[in-house]
């Protein structure tokens, strides 16, 4: 009378596996973190009265106001235009009078190159959209780096992001990203 | 002579399914420890803007998170629907950034901290008003170095 015990059978561990191995593929989110960097500027505890003087022609000014409209150097502006208008204030190929001055500089790779004295400021009303102004940044961001890109690519036919350390920070000089904020004027 | 031929007595063994299992179990492990689950979880609706050029956040460790956006639905009767900071897991006021910055420094090794970055992850259709708010406490608290964090086009 022997009976032998029946063996347990296995063949459901493999679908309960599947089962949490489903849970898991659901609920994992794989995304990396990613967005837009800025540095912020250091906190003054007086906030300076006078502007540092700087020139007007080195001045790219960006407005966006309440209604997420666009003032660029004092024109209406569509966002998909400004992108063209921050990349030809800060190249400046033919030393336009009204785009910013360039002072020479010794630079690796390059040696004497003369670079631009733009900066770019952006000021924006407290009731921007969040969105208007990200986009805004972008598009700023967007076109320093592909100023940074095309030098790149006629210097050492290779984009910005393939170079070496030292070619990159050469061609930070010659473009860097200067990107000012203004504090948003308070409600009235 | 038919030394090939198949009588059909014998038939082929089925396929052994005794390591299924096993495989499912290492894609299971692989998942469980790739996985990353969400620490907080979130009081306030936040929709991303979205943006081209973009960085990537390399080291979570290293990132500190402020969330900004419309209370959730079953929060509205308490906050309201206008916009309101969320810090780790709870709501809070802008005097609470300082707060929260230091907290986040002093849980970090001290190597770590000049590499700190704060993330901020903040609904598209807020006003820059809050925004701008929460820049200046990070800047008096000298966590300069952000990210806005956006979805790539």
């Amino acid at each position: 009378m022997s009976k032998k015990m029946p063996e347990v059978p296995a063949a459901s561990l493999a679908d309960i596996a599947f089962m949490l191995l489903i849970f898991f593929l659901v609920t994992t989110t794989m995304d990396v973190d990613s967005g837009l960097e800025r540095r912020l500027p250091q906190w003054q505890e007086e906030q300076l009265d006078e502007e540092i003087d700087v020139k007007e022609r080195n001045v790219f000014v960006v407005l966006v106001n309440r209604n997420n409209d666009l003032l660029v150097e004092n024109e209406w502006t569509d966002i998909k235009d400004l992108r063209e208008k921050a990349k030809e204030f800060m190249e400046n190929p033919s030393d336009d009078a009204l785009l910013p001055e360039k002072e020479p500089k010794e630079i690796p790779f390059f040696g004497e190159v003369r670079v631009t004295k733009g900066v770019i400021s952006l000021s924006n009303d407290l009731d921007t959209k969040y969105g208007t102004y990200i986009a805004v940044q972008n598009e700023l961001v967007a076109a320093i780096n592909e100023l940074r890109d095309e030098l790149a690519k006629s210097k050492f036919q290779k984009s910005y992001n393939d170079l070496e350390k030292e070619q990159q920070d050469a061609i930070r000089d010659i473009y860097p990203s200067r990107i000012s904020e203004a504090e948003p004027k308070t409600r009235k | 002579m038919s030394k090939f031929r198949n009588d059909g007595k014998k038939e082929l063994p089925p396929i052994s399914t005794a390591s299924l299992p096993d495989i499912v179990f290492m894609l299971l492990f692989f998942f469980m420890v790739s996985t990353t689950m969400r620490e907080v979880t979130l009081n306030v609706k936040v929709k991303l803007p979205t943006a081209t050029e973009l960085s990537k956040l390399e080291k979570k460790s290293l990132v500190s998170y402020i969330y900004i956006g419309e209370p959730l639905k079953q929060f509205q009767g308490k906050f309201g629907i206008a916009p309101r900071i969320q810090l780790a897991d709870q709501f809070a006021n802008i005097s609470d950034i300082s707060n929260f910055v230091i907290a986040e420094r002093e849980a970090r090794d001290e190597a770590e901290r000049p590499m700190m970055i704060t993330s901020l992850k903040v609904d598209e259709n807020t006003k820059m008003g809050i925004v701008q708010d929460v820049k200046q406490e990070l800047r008096k608290a000298a966590a300069l170095h952000i990210n806005y964090s956006s979805r790539k086009k």
